[in-house]
């Protein structure tokens, strides 16, 4: 079975689209939504209505810090964050602000646990950046595997049974076996806010017959995303590091 | 979980298991076949014991993520494998016959028979390069010849791919190899450079050629670290009998910094399969090793101690040392369309610092008029032929060794060409468009029938009307 993995979506419902058709495309049977459906964009009520609809039809989802934010639980966040946030508010209506305030810190399927940050404390929304920091979250959990987000650049940690930690970049398309007896924490590239350098949509594809893990990358209509984040009257900066992926 | 024992006559997996073939330090290999895969197979099965080296495992991980993903001729072809929660085995293609080793009771080798095999060698090495894999373990076990004459690349468990995480390298901490034939980078740990099997294969290509292994056989690190500052004998020392132009060969395949090496082992095939066309330096002529004070340098001065790094090139990127040919009619003067083509080869040149040219005229070859090699001033058409191809070339500016010059002969000239580009692993071709004439209804329109066939890029210049 191919499941879709898309993690920091940010509001962006034209990059989020763009990836559910290439999932689909490719034959994924199975989604699931890393956290940060909302935050930083302009369109978080139409993202997190479609994510209901998914959810709904047997979709997961998870919580991400922009998330949970944006229903109210507050912590440390950048200037321009904090300000989509306030302006995320007043556009979620209610049902949204519900269905926000369902989603769990994490799940857990088979060998996967699915996680927005860290594993070792979720709610701490700590990152993932380098392997010392994805040792802590690999040892804090049982699973095989960890998929997470947070981060917005593609990443790939495995940890061995010598207990020796290794780090990958992965190149986009070519799938990773990620190989037994080892443990895996696989970051996803952000759907709508890559940081990478590439400005294409970021999302993984798990191939659990096979064990192998690919980061796709989906090109979209930055243009049309960049201008309802400037006619919203959120943050410039928002609009233009679209455009650079950065 | 308890291991099925796989012995001879069991099934696992669909597999009927066969004789032992070999018993190595890390794996055993069975015979094996199966009812839907048609001729002989290969089972590798690692050896896993208790406090065993965990090279073993890791390298038969690695060569579990890279053999499913090679293909083509010069590899074995993968037909399953299964991994740790079970039974861990890859089954592949058999490669009927012996690989390179018994060779070694017959050396040195004649020169022409070193370089017919390093070629083969070399066209194989750049088909895995192609395909983002350095091999990191060339050796005569590790090579055999298919019937068909192809040389097969064996045993990918120390390689590297260059898409796919390097469990290897973020294990261990010594370098793994085969200490004849490491390149000095490889020593200290840099694991992603396809240039360190065209070290490992002039090593080969040392021991074939005079039978003696160019670095000897060192057993610990600080041995293997010499080969970074003592340079080996030259083989013309060894073995009077190596030409010049093989010595120069092998010799720049063994420069400690591998960017003096060939900029890709399609380059050096072409070096092997056209022995006149060998540039020489120094290399060819050298007799001695180098002397005290440069060896003493070369170890103990920071400045000159060489540094070895990571290839920062994007993986998956075009190869940036390729092979264009520029196919010039020569015969007909058509100044505009020979200057169209310099600029665009010149502009190819401007972005790929390490591509090679090589400028071919294809002569029709006249089966009637035999004796015309000379003609009328009695000056060989021939050598008349290489001097325009050079004179065409110079305002290029490029160096020996970067530009080669080649006349062909042949009934079909585009069959000619075709045949050139495909045997020396061409990567772009650049021909001129002749205007609709006369001569273009008798040549048949070369440059379509190129276009149509090549196995790589063509480029049709063609310079706009009125110009």
């Amino acid at each position: 079975m191919l499941i879709a993995l898309l993690a920091d979506i940010h509001s962006n419902l034209e990059a989020f689209r763009a990836c559910l058709d290439d999932a689909e495309r490719h034959g994924a049977a199975r989604l699931v939504l890393l956290g940060d459906l909302v935050g930083y964009g302009a369109d978080p009520l139409a993202v997190t209505r479609l994510a209901m609809e998914r959810v709904a039809g047997g979709a997961i989802a998870i919580l991400g810090n922009h998330d949970a934010a944006a229903i109210g639980r507050p912590h440390r966040m950048n200037p321009e964050a904090e300000a989509a946030i306030l302006w995320t508010r007043t556009a979620l209506d209610a049902e949204a602000r519900g269905f926000l305030a369902t989603l769990p810190l994490e799940r857990e399927e088979e060998d996967r646990l699915y996680v927005h940050a860290d594993a070792s404390r979720p709610e701490a929304w700590r990152y993932i950046t380098d392997a010392e920091e994805a040792r802590r979250s690999m040892e804090a959990v049982p699973h095989r595997l960890t998929f997470a987000g947070h981060v917005h650049v593609p990443q790939l940690y495995g940890l061995t049974a010598t207990e020796k930690i290794t780090r990958f970049r992965p190149v986009s398309g070519v799938p990773v076996p990620l190989l037994r007896p080892r443990r895996w924490c696989a970051v996803m590239g952000a759907v709508g806010q890559p940081r990478d350098g590439d400005p294409a949509a970021c999302y993984g594809l798990y191939d659990t017959d096979r064990s192998q893990l690919a980061w796709m990358r989906v090109p979209y209509d930055v243009a049309t995303t960049a201008g309802k984040i400037r006619a919203a009257g959120l943050p410039e900066r928002l609009a233009a590091r679209l455009f650079r992926g950065a | 979980m308890a291991r099925p024992r796989l012995t001879e006559g069991a099934v696992y997996d669909g597999f009927t298991i066969g004789p032992l073939l070999h018993r190595g330090g890390m794996a055993m290999l069975h015979e094996v076949t199966h009812p839907d895969h048609p001729g002989p197979l290969l089972m590798k099965v690692p050896l896993l014991f208790e406090g065993e080296d965990p090279a073993a495992i890791v390298s038969f991980e690695m060569e579990q993520m890279i053999m499913p993903r090679l293909y083509g001729p010069h590899v074995p072809r993968f037909i399953a494998a299964g991994d740790f929660s079970e039974q861990p085995f890859i089954v592949m293609e058999r490669i009927p016959g012996t690989s390179l080793l018994p060779r070694i009771a017959t050396l040195p080798l004649p020169a022409e028979e070193v370089a017919a095999i390093a070629s083969r060698i070399a066209t194989a090495l750049e088909a895995i390069h192609r395909q983002h894999v350095v091999h990191l373990d060339v050796k005569p076990s590790n090579i055999l010849l298919r019937e068909s004459g192809e040389a097969v690349l064996i045993d990918f468990g120390l390689s590297h791919h260059l898409q796919l995480p390097d469990l290897m390298e973020e294990e261990f901490r010594l370098p793994y190899g085969t200490a004849p034939y490491m390149a000095p980078e490889q020593v200290m740990g840099v694991r992603d450079n396809p240039r360190s099997d065209l070290f490992a294969l002039g090593a080969l290509m040392y021991f074939f050629a005079t039978g003696t292994r160019p670095f000897g056989d060192p057993l610990t690190l600080q041995d293997l670290k010499r080969r970074i500052w003592l340079d080996p004998a030259p083989p013309r020392a060894l073995n009077p009998a190596v030409p010049p132009w093989l010595q120069e060969t092998i010799l720049r395949c063994l420069e400690v910094d591998p960017a003096r090496r060939h900029p890709s082992a399609a380059q050096l095939a072409f070096d092997l399969r056209n022995p006149d066309h060998v540039a020489m330096t120094p290399r060819a002529a050298k007799l001695k090793r180098d002397g005290w004070r440069q060896r003493l340098r070369r170890r103990f001065d920071p400045d000159a101690r060489p540094v070895f790094r990571r290839r920062t090139a994007l993986p998956g990127a075009a190869p940036m040392a390729p092979i264009l040919v520029v196919a010039l009619d020569i015969g007909a003067p058509a100044p505009v369309l020979e200057a169209a083509m310099r600029a665009t080869t010149s502009r190819l040149l401007a972005t790929l610092p390490a591509a090679r040219v090589a400028c071919v005229n294809v002569q029709r070859h006249h089966w009637v008029a035999s004796d015309s090699a000379l003609d009328g001033s009695g000056r060989n058409r021939h050598v008349q032929r290489l001097v325009a191809l050079r004179h065409w070339a110079a305002p290029l500016g490029l160096p020996e060794g970067r530009v080669t010059f080649h006349v062909l002969e042949a009934a079909d000239p585009a069959a000619a060409l075709l045949d050139y580009a495909t045997a020396n692993a061409v990567d772009h071709i650049i021909l001129g468009a002749r205007p609709a004439s006369f001569r273009k209804r008798l040549l048949g329109g070369i440059s379509s029938e190129v276009v149509a066939q090549a196995p790589c890029s063509v480029t049709v210049v063609r310079p706009r009307a009125g110009n």
